[in-house]
């Protein structure tokens, strides 16, 4: 087994483990620690496939903003230093389930499909071509998701604005 | 690699004692008094006596604290700081990792800092050091939007995150002076920023002693407590390291476009020294403000930052991007 494959089999149990113990931690603060983990594994995985973009969105994204809005909310709401109560057992038997058929259905479906590789020469991750690619207008460009998503983000920024604001009287 | 890493290590470690030692001289030096003089030639080995005196005290764990994070809190700080060091370039092609997205990669990483002190504060199961850590978690995340755009101006300038690329793209003068106003104003906007994200005074609210009596490490002694000091003097210098590659032109010596025989004897000057001086004159001025400005109140911090950098780095960005499809840059 080469260095290469360890490292993949310690990313994956990262990932693994972490969404594991985020799912079973009984504090809801460990919770989002967990999940922390799992999201970090998942860039270094970016990493380990050379994809350093991606793998620096995933950090930028995930764990410096979502984990941290997470564990803001958890800090301003719940109870975070109390264990939460267990939940009733028909609830763990269906998410079960339900986990366990959509990890079926996933890998059924990996299975079935046979991956071509592609025949297109390679595109070198600059930023100008990811800049170009994410405005472009042609098959495979992106501009209407960004765009979708850009407003999106402007109207929960301007909601956030009309709820915070203080009215004058 | 493992020999790079442990020099890596060695440096870092050995960086922190000496920052350690001229933080101590340069408040003495505002202050008009002499600072640490007994131990050693000029006090210079007081940081040693006092590692070694943090080494010997006792890490205690509070008993309502939940053990696992408290104990992994300050590991998680000294890791994300340690981790940025890597893309920054010391010298002329000395270099640990050329990252073709450096400028991302760092600014990725040190968002991840804050993790560690919400874990520190919410662990500690003791108010001071959860409102210690509440308050850098809104410090932090709103002081990197103005970091993010202030380093968005450079890489309009150079259309390159890799911070190699950044660096060659100024040898024929450093941004600051090629890039006319809008560049200062973001390296000004950079600066500031960066001081509060890093926590430090007139930005150290999370710690804030006379408030919180420490902040988030209330509750820890000895070398976990050495620990958060470590990363925080870590995070210190890749911020200035940061500043001067990006705006200063990093180990790229004083040049002047056009006027050969003068870049000529500045490239005499080792690409070291040029980077070392910059980054400690960056450094310098930080300790200054320490010293020179009292300390904001939090809504006063937040107030700073979305009603006046943002918008201001904001139309910043606009103007730098005007100036670099006009090409009005040198």
């Amino acid at each position: 087994m080469s260095a290469s494959t360890v490292i993949f089999y310690i990313l994956a149990a990262v990932i693994l483990g972490g969404g594991l113990l985020a799912v079973t931690a009984r504090k809801i603060f460990r919770a989002a620690v967990f999940l922390l983990f799992s999201l970090i594994g998942i860039a270094g995985l970016y990493f380990y496939l050379n994809y350093e973009f991606l793998g620096a969105v995933q950090i930028v994204v995930y764990v410096g903003g979502i984990v941290v809005l997470i564990i803001f909310s958890i800090f301003l709401t719940a109870e975070s230093g109390s264990d939460m109560k267990k939940p009733a057992l028909a609830k763990v038997i269906f998410s079960g389930l339900s986990a366990a058929f959509g990890c079926a259905l996933t890998l059924w479906l990996i299975k079935g499909q046979t991956f071509l590789p592609t025949l297109d020469p390679a595109v070198a991750p600059s930023i100008k071509n990811i800049g170009l690619q994410m405005l472009s207008t042609t098959q495979h460009g992106y501009i209407l998701p960004f765009e979708v998503v850009s407003i999106l983000l402007l109207s929960a920024m301007i909601g956030c604005i009309v709820i915070a604001i203080k009215v004058k009287k | 690699m493992v020999i790079t890493g442990v020099c890596l290590l060695v440096f870092l470690v050995l960086l922190c004692f000496f920052l350690g030692y001229m933080e101590r001289k340069v408040a003495a030096f505002m202050e008009i008094r002499l600072g640490p003089n007994r131990v050693g030639p000029k006090g210079s080995l007081q940081i040693v006596a006092d590692t070694v005196k943090l080494l010997f005290k006792e890490g205690l764990t509070p008993d309502c604290a939940d053990k696992f994070l408290f104990n992994l809190a300050p590991g998680i700080m000294v890791v994300t700081s340690m981790l940025a060091v890597a893309p920054i370039a010391f010298a002329k092609d000395f270099q640990i990792w050329n990252i073709n997205i450096g400028v991302l990669y760092v600014s990725a990483i040190s968002s991840m800092g804050v993790i560690g002190i919400l874990m520190a504060g919410w662990s500690s199961s003791n108010k001071y050091s959860l409102i210690g850590a509440m308050r850098s978690g809104a410090q932090i995340v709103s002081y990197e939007l103005s970091i993010g755009l202030s380093l968005i101006s450079i890489v309009i300038l150079t259309g390159s995150l890799s911070l190699s690329d950044i660096v060659y793209s100024q040898a024929n003068g450093w941004w600051i002076f090629k890039g006319h106003i809008p560049i200062i104003i973001s390296f000004v906007i950079f600066i500031i920023a960066s001081t509060a994200e890093i926590n430090r005074a007139p930005f150290d609210l999370t710690e804030a002693e006379q408030e919180l009596t420490g902040g988030f490490h209330t509750e820890y002694a000895g070398m976990k407590f050495a620990m958060f000091l470590l990363s925080e003097y870590i995070n210190l210098f890749i911020v200035s390291a940061i500043a001067a590659t990006i705006f200063l032109g990093g180990w790229m010596p004083f040049h002047i476009g056009g006027l050969e025989g003068f870049n000529h004897i500045m490239d005499f000057i080792p690409s070291s020294i040029w980077f070392f001086g910059k980054t400690f004159f960056i450094i310098f001025v930080i300790m200054w403000f320490r010293w020179t400005f009292p300390r904001l109140r939090i809504d006063q911090l937040l107030n700073l930052e979305w009603k006046y950098l943002l918008p201001i780095s904001m139309v910043n960005v606009l103007l730098v991007t005007l100036m670099a499809i006009m090409g009005w840059h040198f």
